[in-house]
């Protein structure tokens, strides 16, 4: 703005600065904690000049809490939450726009619904499910009769059962069972032209070809946005895979950090825990920093 | 909204929307309507199958001064966070929006803390405000006995709080910039022509423009709040000391899977939804006025 406002301009200087501060200093006192040795990271005042055990400190983290298997099962949630949110929503909101029959608005509020209710929140019943996901079909087929028929007729009696606890998965599946993408491609198609399908179709393009070769290299922008902040999501879940990754091969980096946490009347390691927490963060704040741009449009075209 | 070109083969067009009404039905509408059927049933503590006891369930968890005590200590924790959260990060947004020099570091900084996980910033702060280590123990050899989360319940709240609010003082910055940004410019050109300073341009113009960004952060941030919160509580205070940090997933948790009540965890499950679900009507409702403003 064109007016001289020194005052306020100070102020506001101060103000975020302050901001400023109190926003990187977790991050800093982490990575220096992270450096000290036991006695000085316990030093009262922690001195905030770095220590020289850095990399020690690094090293003992990732073997104490087994860092490399875990940070390779968290990407592989991660990117696959992340894939199977881009490529099922894209699906879904292309039969929600692009066509007519009947029962589509009722499909369309099944899938609005799930936005009400986070995981966290059923998460006694999700478990019960994953640990036998075909349960909820064995159970119809008990209710409707359709077992008894069938082993009346064939003498097969029909069980099933598909235990998804420690897989990856029953890791993935759940977290993407929810509306969060269909949203934001069903918006961004709804702006997509008119013509562009008429000009298609008279090409002679069917639904799956107009699908793949038109709307889908359009959304690229979408993918990355969604793709984006799926994977920093489901990075940083963390009551899903503690619940349903008993068995060690399994779990993920964020859920093994309690492994570093010292124990009350223990020895303080704390610069081995920091270490370690420093590794954890690391791998999100890379991916908010480098695809910033898609983070901020992500974020903001699914919650909308 | 409708489109006027379609595709007539609605066979394929059905086809395309089944992956994900397969995978919402089996994780999503099977598990919430098991939580009703388990919130309204028994089971049998040897096996053979569940007995129905209607709202039993309900009755025993509402006259259980636990659950009223998670009840309050989860709206203590969301109102004080989200008020927190949100002020902080609307006077950034604010003053971020001046753009004086330097506004774009800003603009890439103060979004950090969001893309961190939860449990990864509690273990931060629970170093840091580790009573006798870190930073809070400075205070305490000052005043000692001043502060520790590990036997003071309000201690141990102010701990949660502050790791929430910092987080989400990111999330909050990225949704006001982005409303502040969103206000014609001519706006506030013309409200400058007309002598209007910068603090009465912000109270007669930008504030009454983003109070539908208002409502919808407030409703995110508590349900939020809500949801997650858990992996703070379970690695700074895992609900204590006694309970006084036990908020209501935590305790879902706790009760469902350390102390195997399915049925108890199911009827508390449910009464979160429809607190949920409850905000989250409300928060279409602003949504409906935010188109209207524009």
């Amino acid at each position: 703005m064109v007016e001289r406002t020194p005052f306020l301009n100070f102020f506001t200087h101060l103000i975020l600065f302050v901001g400023f501060v109190f926003c990187v200093a977790p991050f800093v006192v982490v990575a220096i904690a992270a450096s000290h040795n036991l006695r000085d990271v316990n030093d009262v005042p922690m001195s905030l000049l770095p220590g020289n055990d850095f990399w020690v400190n690094i090293k003992t983290a990732w073997t104490t809490a087994d860092l490399g298997p875990k940070l390779l099962n968290s990407f592989i949630m991660a990117a696959g939450v992340a894939a199977g949110k881009v490529i099922i929503s894209a699906l879904t909101a292309f039969s929600i726009v692009y066509f007519r029959y009947p029962g589509r608005t009722f499909i369309f509020w099944l899938i609005f619904v799930t936005l009400m209710l986070p995981l966290e929140v059923r998460i006694v019943p999700t478990y019960a499910v994953v640990a036998d996901v075909l349960s909820p079909y064995q159970a119809i087929l008990d209710v409707t009769g359709l077992s008894w028929l069938i082993e009346k007729v064939s003498g097969v009696h029909v069980s099933l059962s598909l235990g998804l606890l420690n897989s990856y998965t029953g890791l993935i599946m759940p977290l993407i069972a929810t509306a969060t993408g269909t949203f934001l491609y069903r918006q961004f198609f709804l702006t997509v032209p008119d013509e562009l399908t008429e000009a298609a179709r008279m090409d002679g393009a069917g639904a799956l070809r107009f699908f793949i070769d038109i709307l889908l290299p359009l959304s690229r922008n979408n993918m990355a946005a969604l793709g984006t902040i799926m994977f920093l999501w489901a990075w940083n879940q963390y009551l899903w895979p503690l619940l349903i990754t008993t068995d060690q091969s399994h779990a993920t980096a964020v859920t093994e950090l309690k492994q570093l946490i010292p124990n009350v009347g223990g020895i303080p390691e704390w610069h081995i825990a920091m270490a370690g927490t420093l590794i954890v963060m690391l791998p999100p704040l890379v991916v908010v920093v480098a695809m910033q741009r898609w983070f901020v449009r992500g974020l903001i075209a699914t919650e909308k | 909204m409708e489109k006027r070109v379609t595709f007539s083969k609605w066979t394929i067009g059905i086809l395309f929307a089944v992956p994900q009404l397969v995978l919402i039905f089996t994780f999503f509408y099977w598990p919430a309507g098991q939580a009703v059927y388990w919130s309204l049933t028994l089971q049998q503590p040897w096996g053979g199958g569940n007995i129905w006891v209607g709202l039993d369930n309900f009755r025993s968890i509402l006259s259980n001064a636990d659950y009223w005590n998670s009840i309050s200590a989860s709206l203590v924790f969301a109102a004080i966070s989200t008020g927190l959260a949100m002020f902080i990060a609307l006077v950034l947004a604010a003053l971020t929006d001046r753009q004086l020099a330097g506004s774009r570091l800003y603009r890439v900084v103060l979004i950090w803390p969001y893309g961190i996980a939860a449990p990864a910033l509690a273990m931060a702060f629970r170093f840091i405000l580790a009573p006798e280590a870190g930073f809070m123990a400075v205070v305490n050899r000052v005043w000692p006995g001043f502060w520790d989360p590990g036997l003071d319940g309000a201690d141990a709240m102010a701990s949660i709080i502050v790791a929430f609010s910092w987080k989400y003082v990111g999330y909050n910055f990225i949704f006001f910039l982005a409303a502040f940004q969103a206000i014609p410019r001519s706006l506030i050109e013309a409200a400058a022509m007309d002598g209007s300073g910068v603090i009465r341009r912000f109270w007669d113009i930008q504030f009454p423009l983003i109070t539908p960004t208002i409502f919808f952060l407030l409703v995110i941030n508590i349900t939020e709040s809500f949801q997650d919160s858990f992996g703070i509580v379970d690695i700074m205070t895992a609900g204590g000391p006694a309970n006084a940090t036990n908020l209501m997933v935590y305790k879902i948790y706790s009760d469902g899977f350390k102390g195997l009540d399915y049925s108890g965890a199911a009827a508390q499950s449910i009464i979160l939804m429809l607190l949920i679900i409850v905000l989250t009507i409300f928060q279409f409702r602003f949504i409906e006025r935010r188109v209207h403003y524009r």
